[in-house]
């Protein structure tokens, strides 16, 4: 994981482009910045937390890449490690969480039933995979996944991190500031917003 | 209640203490051959590991135990010209007992004749609800299925595997869980026996 | 080997002529009551007979005849079998039963949980809402014929896997693509949804305060996501000023539908889904499990497999009580050093598990007649170097660090009691009923396994506060490590599983209900089994669950910063709160 293998060009620059390598040098240090101190959101739900607190704990030690540092609050955090089966009452909390995180923010699905469902997928109240509300950087299958898969998944985000440049970042656009996601309503069943057309059509067929 | 107050917090403190300098102790002793050695490795994770207990994936590796399980694989055998001979005859027991129904089997048919042949057209395991338990590798009356000690499958998309993705090698299998193998090959070798003294 | 009982020798029949009569069912024990004779019978039970523990109440739905089951569990504390008897409902709706709440107030949650799934009321109950389920969910959802919008087929395994196994994924079946469905002709912008008013309506229950001035009440809520609340759990507060006034704890946001999912298993299919429940002490999960079942099948383990078990269990404890002490104490503000200390004991437990069972938590390591497989090469000895020469010595040292230390002894001291007659009455199990002064333990009360024959004490405190909550786990540990040391001496050579490995169990029909004692409490399985391979009802009568009927009684009058000690000193873990 050397920082030298990220962002270099590959190849010798003509005088003319001179002007971008100085973006990728700025690159470079920003990346290194944001990756070496990703602060994951304290965000446990299930076995897989479990899993989680053992890679914050001594043996396999959290605080070497520099994540120690779990923030309670989402305001504070970047990274979103959703460990655990995602129900439905659960799901417009973990919405609106992921909508008070700033930008730049990753979500981690870790585990079986936060990447697909999980051995829990056939359950009337499971949402088969988080990915179906928010959007999943990487995914660490296993149920639980060992603390070294898990620390596989997190080197997979710094890799991540490390491939993205600030030109063509989003924060950095014009447009609107954050990319909101509709929170999902309690009704006889889990209500999408985006999906109300659709449930509207489907209703009224016979 | 006490003679000083504040004498257990100190207590407690001479506890965090010895722990920090015993680590420091243990540095020096060990001379730089403590970190990123196998010996290293071993020492934190047993029973006299004091002072500190970190194994720095992903420079060191805690290695895994024989037994244990994470998602399964197919074990083939090298045939004569070097083509994968799978060991799975489609069956259908690892499926049938998998408790979350995560493998998906489609039995081949022979062409010309159109009866089932023992081999797998297409075998999927959805490994986004594989639950890791080892159920279909212990059911599994050929020794087609086992559970891999691979966990380092994170990635960026959804994870389902196929029939490529899921054989590995006779080799892979016996470098991994060599007891097992050896317990296998030695049952299979007393039953060969036995079905050639049968028809002797 | 004992056999424990589920029936008590206690002879229904006699005392309440005409009351109650026996199941007559095949492989059914227990009594069925009138409906109209049940909170007479209940409370002649408590106040004459001596059966103060209410375990368990549990639904049953049997579609094709008709009729819908409660089921009660009763228990004496000085211990000893239990009673187990039911009463028989008619499925029309309204489908009413009287509730037993005024007698048992442990069965308040466990009556709410039958509200939901079963859509069984209860009258007289104080607070009957859902609990897992949100309020405006449409439907019962473990009734035999509500099916969800993923339904395949009623039991496992599916055909759609052999041999035309052509993959799929669950979501191409569904419009939403997602485990969703709607009645007819919902629309849904037609009303706004509020889940919460009735946790409101019923958080207003409190005295108010006459005395000094008059001031507001502020309603607080913790969690689901909150760095204490130990998983996502909910605690809704009315605060004045610091105090608290009055708790309810919301609960449901884990519900993954165990039990329904446990309908359509096979018996086998079920064991890696019981290291889910208490996922902190899996390997006492499958032991309960097997339990059960191989007391449906009449098959018991081999002697190896015995100490095994008990091995494994106990070491299950230890590990779990290193966790709820580190989690405790990372509760009580020490900011995680000391969680790391015990984690790391944890951890040397836990390769253990990952040697013999092939994964660190969900073991899935039992089978019917024994265990899965034999202890790998070396084992043995690690077992014996860990607990003869570094468990105690590292326990003792945790000990040392803490159990003086002034903070959490004006913390923990005099702080979240329970009295015994609370707990008792709120169905309290495991450490919290016994640092209440109740030495009821269920390895002791109806032994099972080989537990008979090792030396052990029963550990109680007296005070029911948070400390001495604290302190009963280190003796729990203590007394754990003498069995094992006891156990590894004693343990003989031979085959681990008595009966051939087969992946199709026949179990013969009937109803079981078999407990052990879990890390968190007594933790009790109740089968129904009709002669198929799935089985007809699968209840866990989890004990963090129950434990929490306690939390309100316990906080109400404490400061919001005890609410969290509080629930650290229970010790529950949401997968067994919510199934």
């Amino acid at each position: 994981m050397e920082q030298s293998e990220f962002n270099s060009p590959g190849y010798s620059i003509p005088p003319e482009m001179q002007a971008q390598v100085s973006i990728t040098t700025l690159d470079r240090i920003y990346n290194w910045g944001r990756r070496a101190s990703v602060w994951p959101l304290m965000f446990g739900l299930a076995c897989c937390a479990i899993e989680m607190i053992c890679t914050a704990a001594s043996r396999y030690d959290l605080a070497r890449f520099g994540m120690e540092i779990m923030r309670p609050s989402p305001r504070q955090s970047d990274l979103m490690i959703v460990s655990g089966t995602v129900t439905k009452k659960m799901v417009p909390t973990i919405v609106r969480l992921y909508n008070q995180m700033p930008e730049p923010k990753y979500v981690l699905a870790m585990g079986a039933c936060a990447s697909g469902g999980g051995p829990f997928k056939e359950g009337y109240n499971v949402i088969s995979g988080v990915d179906k509300y928010i959007p999943v950087d990487v995914y660490v299958p296993g149920c639980p996944p060992t603390p070294q898969a898990l620390l596989n998944g997190l080197i997979k985000i710094q890799e991540k991190i490390s491939g993205e440049s600030i030109k063509k970042a989003r924060w950095y656009q014009k447009g609107p500031d954050q990319a909101e996601i509709a929170i999902p309503m309690l009704g006889p069943d889990l209500i999408d917003p985006r999906k109300i057309d659709l449930i509207k059509t489907n209703g009224n067929k016979a | 209640m006490n003679d000083m107050y504040g004498k257990g917090i100190v207590k407690g403190l001479s506890v965090s203490l010895k722990r920090f300098v015993q680590t420091y102790l243990d540095d020096l002793r060990w001379i730089g051959k403590r970190y990123r050695t196998d010996e290293g490795i071993a020492h934190r994770s047993s029973k006299d590991a004091r002072g500190i207990f970190t194994v720095q994936y992903p420079e060191e590796k805690l290695p895994v135990p024989e037994e244990f399980r994470f998602v399964p694989f197919l074990v083939y055998d090298r045939g004569e010209n070097g083509e994968q001979n799978l060991r799975c005859t489609s069956c259908g027991i690892c499926s049938k007992v998998c408790p979350p129904q995560c493998i998906w089997i489609v039995r081949s048919t022979d062409p010309s004749t159109g009866r089932p042949v023992p081999d797998p057209a297409e075998f999927f395991v959805d490994v986004d609800i594989c639950m890791n338990c080892g159920l279909c590798a212990e059911f599994c009356p050929f020794d087609a299925i086992k559970m891999d000690h691979d966990y380092e499958l994170a990635s960026f998309g959804r994870n389902v595997f196929n029939k490529q993705k899921l054989a590995k090698p006779v080799s892979y299998y016996e470098s991994v869980r060599p007891a097992n193998a050896a317990r296998e090959n030695a049952a299979r070798a007393a039953k060969e026996a036995a079905r050639t003294a049968r028809t002797e | 080997m004992t056999t424990p009982t589920t029936t008590s020798t206690f002879d229904l029949g006699t005392s309440f002529p005409g009351k109650v009569s026996p199941d007559p069912r095949p492989g059914y024990s227990g009594w069925i009551v009138n409906k109209d004779d049940l909170v007479a019978l209940a409370t002649a039970l408590r106040d004459e007979h001596g059966f103060d523990y209410l375990s368990s109440v549990t639904g049953v739905d049997y579609f094709p005849d008709n009729i819908l089951e409660v089921v009660y569990n009763l228990y004496k504390t000085t211990g000893g079998p239990g009673l187990l008897f039911k009463v028989q409902l008619p499925r029309q709706d309204p489908v009413e039963v009287a509730s037993l709440v005024g007698i048992f107030p442990g069965a308040e949650l466990q009556e709410r949980e039958i509200w939901d799934l079963y859509g069984i009321r209860f009258t007289g109950h104080p607070d009957l809402r859902r609990i897992f389920m949100w309020e405006s969910f449409d439907g019962h959802p473990l009734r035999k014929d509500w099916h969800e919008a993923y339904f395949e087929d009623e039991a496992k395994p599916f055909k759609s896997r052999w041999p035309e196994g052509k993959f799929s994924l669950a979501e191409a079946k569904n419009i939403y693509e997602d485990n969703i469905a709607y009645p007819a002709g919902f629309d849904p912008e037609a009303q706004s949804y509020d889940s919460e008013k009735a946790l409101y309506e019923s958080l207003k229950v409190y005295q108010k305060d006459e005395i000094g001035l008059d001031t507001d009440h502020i309603v607080v809520n913790l969690g689901p996501q909150h760095p204490s609340t130990h998983g996502v759990f909910r605690i809704a507060v009315v605060l004045d000023g610091e105090t608290i006034v009055s708790l309810k704890p919301v609960m449901g946001y884990l519900h993954r539908n165990h039990e329904k999912i446990g309908e359509r298993n096979t018996f086998l299919m079920n064991m890696p889904y019981t290291d889910r429940l208490d996922y902190l002490s899996s390997m006492s999960n499958n032991f309960g499990y097997a339990l059960a079942v191989e007391k449906l099948m009449n098959v018991q383990p081999t002697e190896r497999a015995e100490y095994i078990r008990v091995m494994m269990a106990e070491m299950t404890r230890i590990a779990n009580h290193l966790m709820a002490i580190g989690a405790l104490l990372n509760d009580l503000g020490t900011y995680f050093t000391p969680m790391l200390y015990a984690l790391e004991e944890r951890e040397l437990l836990l390769d253990i598990f990952e040697a013999v069972s092939g994964s660190r938590m969900m073991c899935n390591y039992f089978r019917f007649g024994g265990v899965a497989r034999d202890l790998p090469e070396g084992v043995l000895e690690k077992i014996k170097d860990l607990f003869f020469e570094r468990l105690p010595r590292q326990i003792d040292e945790i000990d040392r660090f803490l159990t003086e230390n002034e903070i959490i002894r004006s913390r923990g001291i005099g702080q979240g009691v329970l009295t015994a007659a609370d707990a008792i009455r709120f169905s309290a199990a495991g450490p919290l009923l016994r640092a209440s002064g109740i030495p009821y333990d269920v390895r002791r009360a109806e032994p099972y396994g080989i537990y008979d024959r090792f030396e052990f004490d029963v550990c109680v405190r007296q005070n029911g506060d948070i400390y001495d909550r604290l302190m009963i786990r280190f003796d729990e540990i203590r007394q754990s490590m003498r069995i094992v040391q006891q156990a590894v001496k004693q343990i003989p050579v031979g085959p681990v599983l008595s009966v051939k490995p087969a992946y199709q169990v026949r179990v013969p029909a009937g109803e079981v209900y078999s407990r052990v004692e879990g890390p968190k409490g007594e933790l009790g399985f109740y089968l129904i089994s009709n002669g198929k391979p799935n089985p007809w009802r699968y209840h866990v009568r989890a004990p963090s669950f129950i434990n929490l009927t306690a939390f309100g009684p316990m906080c109400v009058g404490h400061k919001v910063a005890d609410v969290v000690a509080v629930l650290g000193s229970i010790d529950i873990v949401l997968g067994e709160v919510d199934r």
